[in-house]
């Protein structure tokens, strides 16, 4: 698989387009340093990821990356509130529960703190995945189709709350898609 | 949060999972600690009446079972021997013969043994009065701690003894009362469970019950004796302070007369005597049950004696370790088969907490992919499956504990009713130190493969499977 060469300046929104199959996905997990890459090279400001080693990367990512999935997972023995806080912990920050509640307010979800992530309905979850995308104020926000298995009303809000929030943190947003839903939104757009 | 408090939230959010695990892992801690309980409190209890007897004679028959009832008192009693056959050991001068008791078995009072005896029972069990006095006269108990304790006896109590072990009304020695003079301090060993006599009120209760075996020629002077004691017994003065009837046969005496013998000097010789009793070595042809022998030193001699007894006499001679030893290993089969069965349960409740983890990882596996990407290091999530395994294992081993030793404490008074015997489940062993250890291996052992799986998560795979 081949990417083309492409840069994006910090605090930027961007939509990535493709096909299934396209790649779209390996290209994210490039990008979040989940997989390394054959050849070729990825910088994050000045640390060039593929010199990283193990440990170094799984601290960077966590501290730096916030990642949004076509589903939401969670670690389902913990509430969404400690999802949050586990979050803010692997990555190797303190456990702020006033940034984790402001947060989950600003998304509407403030009430859901205590519950489980299977008492969420989809709609919810999926502001929950990003409630902890944002939760550490990562510089850099990847999203892998997160309005795919959303209605209309859900996607149009869940791309709204992502943009909203990238903006408010100053973060860099990179959405993966093939969601012709949201190709109008974004005035800057990578095609696969 | 803690890993620890990830790994428990983990395990808690499928609670029937975990308790299937959990009641495996503690039905094997439980069932092993419970055999090392009663194994230690057993011997403990067998070790403790050994009292350094070397040789116990008694009627022919079952070896094991002479011990059992003359030194544990758990057994039904044996027949009995005469005296006359023993008397070379009663001999206090006999120089391979340390002590020498003789015990006469068979009655109770509401299930508590009494047992006539000689004074120096007593030195064997290194038993000591608390209240009252030693007996000395004829139907005189001394009892037991647990034994007062449990049948509300106290010094000048009254009782009648009843033919037997268990409690008959139909079989009541009828009009002979046995009269508390004393209660001994509690020893730990069997002998807080009896009622002690001298040997002569057990003689005394059955010749006049009619019961028993009574000699079918007594001495004339014997004879007379007998019959005042009887007349005494009715009058239900059975006294203190009664000076010794001086006559000594051939020189012989027993520890236990010779500060009797004291006395003669001081008292003077009414026709009381009787009730300071005389040596049984002067009742050649009563009976006895049996005969607890300590020797002076291992000989020749008391190497071959009872080799002797056994093949010369129509008694039987027995060592108490020997029997003992045979007991265990009868016992081992038993407790070897319990022990493998108990090995087997955390074999599988290792392997359920295996399988248990196994699976929920398959469950899991996009969870442990995403705490990647929140920042997890793979040695994290590998520390996280183990402290699973380990946390099963931990609360496994303390429910295991909690059920074996509530479980000796039910039974310990089962067992005090059946057999006298004090058991306890408030005590802990090293050993059940060592179990935490296996137990704790076990656990490690079910959890490193599904935590290797666990490390080796490849997260884009797994993310990209959705």
């Amino acid at each position: 698989m081949n990417f083309p060469d492409f840069s994006l300046q910090k605090g930027e929104h961007w939509l990535l387009l493709g096909q299934s199959g396209s790649g779209k996905t390996t290209l994210l997990h490039l990008l979040g340093g989940l997989l390394s890459p054959s050849s070729g090279s990825i910088q994050i400001e000045n640390t060039e990821l593929g010199q990283l080693r193990a440990s170094a990367l799984d601290q960077f990512r966590g501290k730096n990356i916030g990642i949004v999935f076509q589903k939401s997972h969670f670690v389902r023995a913990l509430s969404i509130g400690e999802n949050l806080a586990l979050a803010q912990q692997l990555a190797g920050l303190k456990p702020n529960r006033e940034r984790i509640i402001e947060l989950l307010e600003r998304l509407n979800i403030g009430d859901k703190f205590r519950l489980k992530p299977d008492r969420l309905s989809i709609g919810e979850q999926q502001r929950a995945a990003i409630a902890r995308a944002l939760v550490n104020q990562a510089p850099i926000i990847l999203a892998d189709e997160p309005t795919s298995a959303l209605d209309d009303h859900n996607a149009t809000e869940v791309i709204n709350l992502l943009e909203e929030q990238a903006s408010a943190l100053g973060s860099t947003l990179l959405v993966v898609t093939h969601d012709k839903r949201l190709k109008d939104r974004f005035p800057n757009q990578i095609a696969l | 949060m803690t890993l620890l408090n990830l790994s428990w939230k983990n395990l808690s959010n499928k609670p029937l999972t975990m308790l299937l695990s959990l009641v495996l892992f503690a039905l094997g801690v439980g069932l092993i600690s419970f055999l090392l309980l009663i194994n230690h409190q057993i011997s403990e209890k067998f070790e403790k009446n050994l009292a350094g007897i070397d040789l116990v004679i008694g009627a022919k028959g079952s070896p094991l079972q002479l011990i059992l009832s003359s030194m544990y008192h758990i057994d039904a009693p044996t027949g009995n021997i005469p005296i006359k056959g023993v008397m070379p050991y009663l001999n206090p001068k006999n120089p391979f013969i340390k002590a020498a008791i003789p015990l006469s078995l068979g009655d109770s009072y509401r299930g508590y043994r009494i047992v006539g005896t000689t004074a120096n029972f007593l030195e064997l069990y290194q038993a000591k009065v608390r209240t009252g006095r030693s007996f000395k006269g004829l139907m005189e108990v001394l009892a037991g701690a647990t034994a007062a304790q449990e049948l509300g006896l106290k010094v000048g109590s009254t009782f009648q003894s009843s033919h037997g072990l268990i409690e008959d009304e139909n079989l009541v020695h009828e009009g002979h009362a046995f009269k508390v003079v004393g209660i001994m301090q509690p020893t730990g060993a069997s002998v807080d469970q009896l009622l002690l006599t001298p040997a002569q009120s057990i003689w005394e209760v059955h010749e006049h019950a009619g019961m028993g075996a009574a000699p079918a020629v007594e001495e004339p002077e014997e004879a007379e004796h007998e019959h005042d004691d009887e007349e005494h017994a009715a009058e239900d003065s059975i006294a203190e302070n009664h000076a010794e009837n001086t006559e000594q046969v051939n020189g012989i005496a027993l520890t236990n007369q010779e500060e009797d013998h004291q006395n003669d000097d001081e008292a003077p010789h009414d026709h009381e005597d009787e009730h300071q009793l005389k040596s049984i070595l002067e009742y050649p042809d009563k009976d006895i049950t049996a005969l607890l022998l300590q020797f002076n030193g291992h000989n020749i001699t008391t190497l071959n004696l009872q080799r002797m007894i056994n093949q010369n006499t129509s008694m039987q001679a027995a060592t108490p370790a020997i029997e003992i030893t045979r007991l265990y290993s009868l016992m081992g089969v038993g407790q070897d088969a319990l022990r493998w069965l108990a090995f087997i349960i955390m074999g599988v409740s290792g392997l359920s907490i295996f399988i248990s983890l196994f699976s929920s990882l398959r469950d899991r596996r996009y969870e442990l992919a995403l705490m990647r990407t929140m920042g997890a290091s793979p040695g994290k999530l590998f520390a996280m499956i183990i402290m699973e395994g380990l946390l099963l294992a931990i609360f496994g081993y303390l429910i295991g504990l909690a059920i074996s030793h509530g479980g000796m404490e039910l039974l310990a008074g089962e067992m005090k009713a059946a057999y006298r015997y004090t058991f306890t489940g408030r005590t802990f062993l090293l050993e059940e130190a060592y179990l935490l250890l296996g137990a704790l291996a076990v656990g490690f052992v079910a959890a490193v493969i599904p935590a290797i799986q666990a490390r080796n998560t490849d997260i884009s795979e797994t993310l990209a499977e959705g």
